[in-house]
């Protein structure tokens, strides 16, 4: 493994290209958060033609619905959730311009053909690790359904937060690569 | 007869959760620094470092270790001598739940399974409740996340099917799951008694201090086959590839029928929380 690359939110095409499944990544900017519920409007909303609350051009979005902020926190607990979930929402988002999103879990071959048609990755965070990301988190606002509660969408302003190109814009996947890698079945 | 107040049952209940959801045993922390000793993958080691700066970062700055806090199954072993004073003890216990992640800042994940409405304040729990033997009550508080239970199974083998039959569930189990329920995980497994007492004592499996074995030899030998199948499937950290996929097998039998095998797997993601109290 090579060292730890350094990616800037919104993202810079440049910055994007070399990035190659397996490769460590430190996110520094502004992402937005959206989940199940976010993901179920947006999709409604541009299937209908309406306005959507955030331009995905060039944006990232995080899977992550975070517990409450205690007072004095920036946010809680913060941890990517399950994304194959957001998998048939995805292609749409992508389309609109969506360059990288962060979660866990492995992708449809939907998304991962989307992904390459439109030069974009999918960055793996560690689940189970919300404190960890929380603490990369300096800043939080609300943008969009805030009704939803932690399904809501945030803007978030991050620092270094610890990243694994899991599926590159050419579609190599660690999910199928690393576990053959490492497989001891005969 | 001793007599315990149901106030004080909701008091622990909430503490309970609260400290379930910050402060991960040291039985897994023991068991990832050994994980980070053995593994041969790199991606997968940074994966297991992660994982223990996050239980650090969690304890030190009052975070909950994982934003899914979880639907909180608590068991109560009530002893036989014991008379609870106070109400309802179903109540008591919601009571505990709803103060505790209210006032731990918990997620509140918890709503009707058809319209989705959320109940808003965790509740209700899922309780389980057994009678012992002498005049105390044990309560255990694990909050279950959905990531990890989503990837649970359960199958009515055929007696024909037997031991080979069980692994290969086990196994098919793990590797179906892969990197969804945030691997390395613990396996919880439940053989024979009847559906719901497979489910039951697989999940009560994942209570035990993790790592420790089954006192019957032969079950033991069983959990150590099935740990070390397991992490031969490459799954690793995350589902990214790496040789520790589990960090440990807990089997519990109970006698069945002659027609019938059940087996239940339960899935528990690394951030196996769970704490208990006697009262």
């Amino acid at each position: 493994m090579s060292g730890i690359k350094i990616l800037h939110a919104p993202i810079i095409n440049q910055e994007l290209n070399p990035l190659k499944a397996g490769d460590a990544v430190y996110l520094t900017g502004t992402i937005f958060t959206a989940r199940d519920a976010a993901h179920k409007r947006i999709f409604k909303m541009i299937k209908e033609g309406k306005p959507i609350p955030v331009d995905l051009k060039n944006q990232v979005i995080y899977y992550t619905g975070p517990s409450p902020a205690k007072p004095g926190q920036v946010i809680g607990s913060c941890g990517p959730t399950t994304s194959s979930r957001m998998d048939v929402y995805t292609p749409l988002l992508l389309e609109r311009g969506l360059k990288a999103m962060i979660g866990k879990g492995p992708r449809s071959r939907e998304v991962i053909e989307s992904m390459v048609k439109h030069g974009a990755v999918y960055l793996a965070a560690v689940g189970g690790t919300g404190a960890l990301m929380a603490s990369c988190i300096k800043h939080v606002e609300a943008v969009a359904f805030e009704d939803l509660g932690p399904e809501a969408i945030y803007r978030l302003q991050v620092e270094n937060m610890p990243l694994m190109v899991a599926i590159d814009s050419e579609g190599n996947n660690l999910y199928e690569t690393g576990p053959r890698c490492y497989s001891q079945i005969e | 007869m001793r007599e315990i107040h149901t106030d004080r049952i909701a008091d622990t209940v909430a503490r309970l959760c609260i400290d379930a959801c910050y402060n991960l045993g040291d039985d897994i922390k023991m068991l990832l620094e050994d994980a980070v000793e053995k593994e041969v993958s790199p991606h997968a080691r940074k994966i297991l470092e992660q994982l223990l700066d996050n239980i650090t970062i969690a304890s030190t700055f009052g975070l909950p270790l994982c934003q899914d806090t979880g639907m909180a199954v608590v068991f109560l072993e009530i002893g036989q001598d014991v008379h609870i004073t106070g109400g309802d003890i179903y109540q008591a216990v919601n009571k505990g739940v709803q103060r505790g992640y209210r006032e731990g800042y918990m997620r509140k994940s918890v709503l009707t399974p058809l319209e989705r409405i959320n109940t808003g304040d965790n509740t209700p729990a899922v309780i389980h409740t057994e009678i012992i033997p002498g005049d105390r009550i044990k309560i255990t508080a694990a909050p279950k996340g959905f990531g990890s239970e989503n990837m649970s199974r359960l199958k009515m083998l055929k007696p024909a099917e037997g031991l080979e039959g069980v692994k290969d569930f086990i196994l098919e189990t793990v590797i179906k799951a892969g990197g969804n329920p945030c691997p390395p995980v613990i396996v919880g497994v439940g053989i024979g008694g009847t559906m719901e007492k497979a489910a039951y004592i697989s999940k009560k499996a994942l209570l035990r201090r993790a790592g420790t074995h089954n006192p019957d030899p032969s079950i033991a030998e069983l959990e150590q086959e099935m740990l070390e199948s397991i992490n031969k499937t490459g799954i690793g950290p995350m589902g990214l590839g790496g040789r520790t996929t589990a960090l440990a097998v807990h089997i519990d039998t109970y006698p069945t029928h002659i027609a019938g095998l059940p087996v239940a797997v339960n899935i528990q993601c690394h951030a196996a929380r769970h704490k208990e109290a006697w009262l």
